[in-house]
């Protein structure tokens, strides 16, 4: 037994020992490394070791079962004993739920192996990520004389440890990492300043791309932006590319997420089974993909992990639920909660994408006679009780089918339903850039603000 | 154990963890085995704890207990930092190893001395009880009553969600230079959203509204403060029910007093950071002594305001805060600092050292950032528009350091016809450049009020509580994103 789940079992034990009829436990625990590189010049080296105890205790109520969650970083079993006493102590403050509880069963008992991390990987010195930092920079000034500053190449790595228990008899660990570098050049002429980034993230070093190709890319993504304008405000096609998409697609999910419906903050609630958007859109959220960003073996609640598809061809066909929500809407856990120590279980996705079409990014560019290929947004312009979606963009002006000239300082508007409908190209680009991951995409039409 | 709120931190982290003087001065010593231009510790006790409503009842509270510890080496540009939520001399002095390899050097290992009383000069926000201490059921109470409250003003409303988080805080700061400084820091928030329909129960939308600052909890419990947080989420709600879609395009944009200073915060505020301005990625870099905004506008950022959310007694690098002016009747003056920046930039630091938690290194970052009132009547400026949009309250806001672009989406807002306001809006979103939008400012009211406490700013992946304020602004032909002509 490894010296987690050894207090995983204390605290349930704790917990049992101050009056909870139920209880469960999460402990995470963490090292990492990242280094921030300009130039040639260090910036920063930040090392890290932490580690924090999450209880949840539920006490008895004549309507229902009340609860409450207590964490620390001090796991002496003074402390871990007290922790659990207060998390009882406050649940019977709280209300009586007749919803809440622990999953009614269900719990994996196998945990496959999913390719989290690589013990090899711990073996990378800090000298290791300061170089491919300094060669992710190198690569981007070695693009253009115009690439002349940066915020930036980082690169960092971090190793976790996660286990969970519950007093429904599961119990469960796994070990994951995830490693990462990304540039961030600053390209320059006239007098103005752009900058952009690229980066490369994965499960394992091996899968990284090359620092040069980093580097490269996110210059090659700073030097596009020079010269950009306004255009006049007008109604187009709006192009998303790869990065821009997958914003999008976390919008959807923060709408399918069993919480927004049963809180009816979602404008998707009350429509399951429905068809929400164009045929072309397919919507798939699997937590067993060997490597993934997001990958698990087991949700925040013990359940075994697996795969949903949201999107059906357009048809709204699952809700990523966890067992409350999933009980607040009379459906089974989709195996979709997630949970950090400090936190009740709410709803994530896990690795999510939008299936690719048939059509390149240049063949859908190609075939816009005059619209906008957006490459990056910004604001929080979206509203998920309404999905109106209003946000800062900045990309390329198409005319003809090709790039004229860059865009900024201009908002992109319309309704995410309404957006969603009007899907009428996706890519065969999906590119894998986090956990949520999307072709190039095309809107029919948007609203376009500018001069 | 929440430590008594008139302990002194020295006194608190020396008892419970054994870090006095002598042992600070020990391991300052030991980050200097190596060449280094300054060292610091920063040690962190918090608790906080929340209570949330949906549905009409408390379905769970929660308490947590963080503690840890930096340790930070800076030699020339570079920062070596280790942090761990083991505090122990002998994790500080691998994490202090850790730190000073940033330096290639061999340093001249002194002993170094830290003294002093360990607390501020004087206490911008004392607080008898901390609102850790409260018993919940007092919390819950609370978020029910404000339940009940929030249903009773109007029968349209359909969901209230409301939220109680109080934060106590103790950190204590000690420096290769003899720094020795805590800090006691309370923090209360109060957080309601309400979600109405309209009689078809087709259309939804939503209001939020909240409060909260460094005092005590008593305040948030009492109705005549709490109430109107109420009503006006609930106003917010309902209001929007009527709301047709924003115009897009350019057009003269009066922003109401208080929360619209995010502008200040986005367009300008980060612009003017001292990191961004030292490797010269702003899009205000070098321009201290030129005109960045209209004559008139004058922006200070302040964190010595008394139980501000924004405010502290020193920054997180142990410097006493300070009000610092930053454009002046137009001017840009300075640049907000922390001790890095200001070393390297050859000025002294401003109180702006801040960072999220000890797992987190100090950047520089914004207090409490407004703008001086000016001469006009509110009335005066809205009837002065004769055709544009009135924004009165924001949701959020962003900005591209480098190229100055700043994005932020109104949560209230108004079109104006012939000087008065219209219809109200929804999805409106402003967007402009930082150091041109303040030179298009034509009026400045007499109303300059802060915001009620509930700005929260980002950077580099770090959180920090802040606050922000306006008088009614006038700011001519600025892009409003919408989805009508």
């Amino acid at each position: 037994m490894s010296d987690l789940v050894v207090k995983i079992e204390q605290a349930l034990v704790a917990a049992r020992a101050a009056g909870a009829v139920a209880a469960d436990a999460v402990l995470v625990e963490s090292s990492g490394v990242e280094t921030r590189v300009r130039g040639e010049e260090i910036d920063f080296v930040t090392q890290a070791h932490e580690r924090t105890l999450g209880i949840r205790a539920f006490a008895a109520g004549g309507k229902g079962l009340r609860s409450a969650i207590t964490s620390t970083s001090d796991l002496a079993r003074e402390s871990i004993e007290r922790m659990a006493r207060e998390a009882v102590a406050l649940a019977r403050t709280t209300a009586e739920d007749p919803t809440a509880g622990l999953p009614e069963g269900g719990f994996g008992a196998e945990h496959p192996n999913l390719g989290l991390f690589d013990p090899a990987d711990r073996e990378a010195s800090v000298e290791a990520h300061i170089e491919s930092a300094r060669r992710a920079e190198r690569a981007a000034r070695a693009v253009d004389p115009r690439i002349t500053n940066s915020e930036g190449s980082e690169a960092s790595s971090r190793f976790s440890r996660v286990a969970y228990g519950n007093s429904a008899g599961f119990l469960g660990e796994y070990e994951a990492a995830s490693h990462q570098l990304a540039a961030m050049p600053i390209a320059s002429e006239n007098g103005t300043m752009q900058v952009d980034s690229w980066w490369t993230v994965g499960r394992t070093r091996a899968r990284l791309l090359s620092p040069e190709d980093v580097g490269r890319r996110a210059a090659e993504r700073a030097l596009r932006r020079l010269g950009a304008r306004r255009v006049a405000t007008c109604e187009v096609p709006v192009i998303f590319d790869p990065v821009t998409a997958s914003s999008l697609l976390r919008q959807i999910v923060g709408c399918v997420s069993g919480y927004a419906v049963y809180r009816e903050s979602s404008f998707l609630a009350g429509r399951l089974g429905e068809r929400i958007a164009s045929e072309l859109v397919t919507l798939v959220d699997d937590g067993r993909l060997p490597g993934g960003l997001g990958s698990r073996p087991f949700d925040g609640e013990g359940l075994p992990t697996r795969r949903n598809v949201v999107l059906e061809r357009g048809r709204l066909a699952s809700w990523l639920l966890d067992s409350y929500s999933g009980r607040k809407l009379g459906l089974a856990s989709t195996g979709s909660a997630a949970r950090s120590a400090g936190s009740a279980p709410g709803v994530s996705s896990t690795n999510l994408w939008l299936e690719p079409g048939a059509t390149t990014p240049e063949e859908i560019v190609g075939s816009t006679e005059r619209g906008f290929l957006v490459t990056s947004l910004i604001g929080q312009g979206f509203s998920p009780v309404t999905g109106d979606f209003s946000r800062g963009a900045a990309g390329m002006w198409i005319e003809g089918g090709r790039p004229v000239h860059a865009v900024e300082e201009v908002t992109i508007a319309g309704n995410l339903g309404a957006m969603l409908e009007a899907v009428d190209a996706v890519g065969s680009d999906l590119l894998w850039l986090g956990s949520v991951a999307a072709p190039t995409l095309r809107v029919a039409s948007m609203m376009v603000a500018g001069d | 154990m929440t430590p008594p709120a008139e302990s002194a931190p020295l006194t608190f982290f020396e008892q419970r963890f054994g870090m006095g003087e002598r042992s600070l001065g020990v391991v300052l010593s030991s980050t200097l085995e190596r060449r280094a231009d300054h060292a610091d510790l920063f040690f962190e006790y918090s608790t906080e704890d929340s209570v949330v409503l949906e549905e009409g009842i408390v379905k769970s509270g929660d308490c947590h207990r963080v503690q840890g510890v930096g340790v930070r080496v800076q030699a020339g540009e570079r920062q070596g930092y280790a942090h761990t939520n083991e505090i122990s001399l002998e994790s500080l002095r691998v994490a202090a190893g850790t730190a000073r390899a940033i330096s290639e050097h061999p340093g001249a290992p002194g002993a170094v001395t830290v003294r002093g009383t360990g607390r501020p000069a004087s206490d911008l926000y004392p607080v008898a009880r901390p609102a850790t201490e409260v018993p919940a059921q007092l919390k819950v109470e609370l978020l029910e009553a404000i339940d009940a409250h929030a249903r009773r003003l109007d029968p349209r409303v359909r969901q209230v969600m409301a939220s109680l988080v109080c934060q106590h805080r103790v950190v204590l700061v000690a420096a290769s230079d003899g720094t020795l400084v805590g800090d006691v820091r309370p923090l209360v928030r109060l957080n309601v959203q309400v979600i109405a329909a309209d009689a078809s129960g087709r259309r939804r939308e939503v209001g939020y509204q909240g409060m909260g600052g460094r005092y005590s909890l008593d305040r948030l419990l009492s109705p005549a403060h709490w109430q109107p947080v109420v009503a006006e989420a609930v106003r917010i709600a309902t209001l929007n029910l009527d709301a047709v879609p924003c115009p897009a395009g350019t057009m003269d944009v009066v922003l109401g007093p208080g929360w619209p200073g995010i502008l200040l915060h986005e367009a300008v505020g980060h612009g003017l950071e001292g990191d961004f301005n030292r490797k010269q990625t702003s899009a205000f870099s070098g321009r201290v002594g030129q005109r960045v905004a209209a004559p008139g506008v004058t922006v200070i950022d302040d964190g010595t305001i008394a139980e501000r959310r924004g405010s502290l007694n020193v920054d997180d690098e142990g410097t006493p805060t300070r009000r610092t002016v930053l454009i002046e009747n137009g001017i840009l003056c300075c640049y907000l600092q922390d001790r890095l920046n200001a070393r390297l930039m050859g000025v002294e630091p401003t109180g702006n050292g801040r960072r999220e938690s000890y797992a987190h290194l100090p950047m520089p970052r914004m207090t409490n950032t407004f703008m001086l009132a000016g001469p006009d009547d509110p009335g005066e400026i809205l009837r002065s528009v004769s055709k544009g949009l009135y924004a009165a309250s924001f949701s959020g806001g962003q900005v591209d350091i480098t190229n100055g672009k700043f994005v932020f989406s109104a949560s209230e807002a108004y079109r104006i016809e012939n000087g008065r306001l219209g219809a109200p809006v929804k999805g409106a979103t402003l967007i402009g450049n930082g150091p041109d939008v303040l030179t298009r400012v034509s009026r400045i009211g007499n109303d300059l009020a802060l915001d009620r406490g509930v700005g929260t700013c980002g950077k580099d992946g770090q959180s920090v509580p802040v606050g922000v304020g306006l008088p009614t602004l006038r700011v001519d032909s600025l892009t409003v994103g919408g989805t009508e002509r």
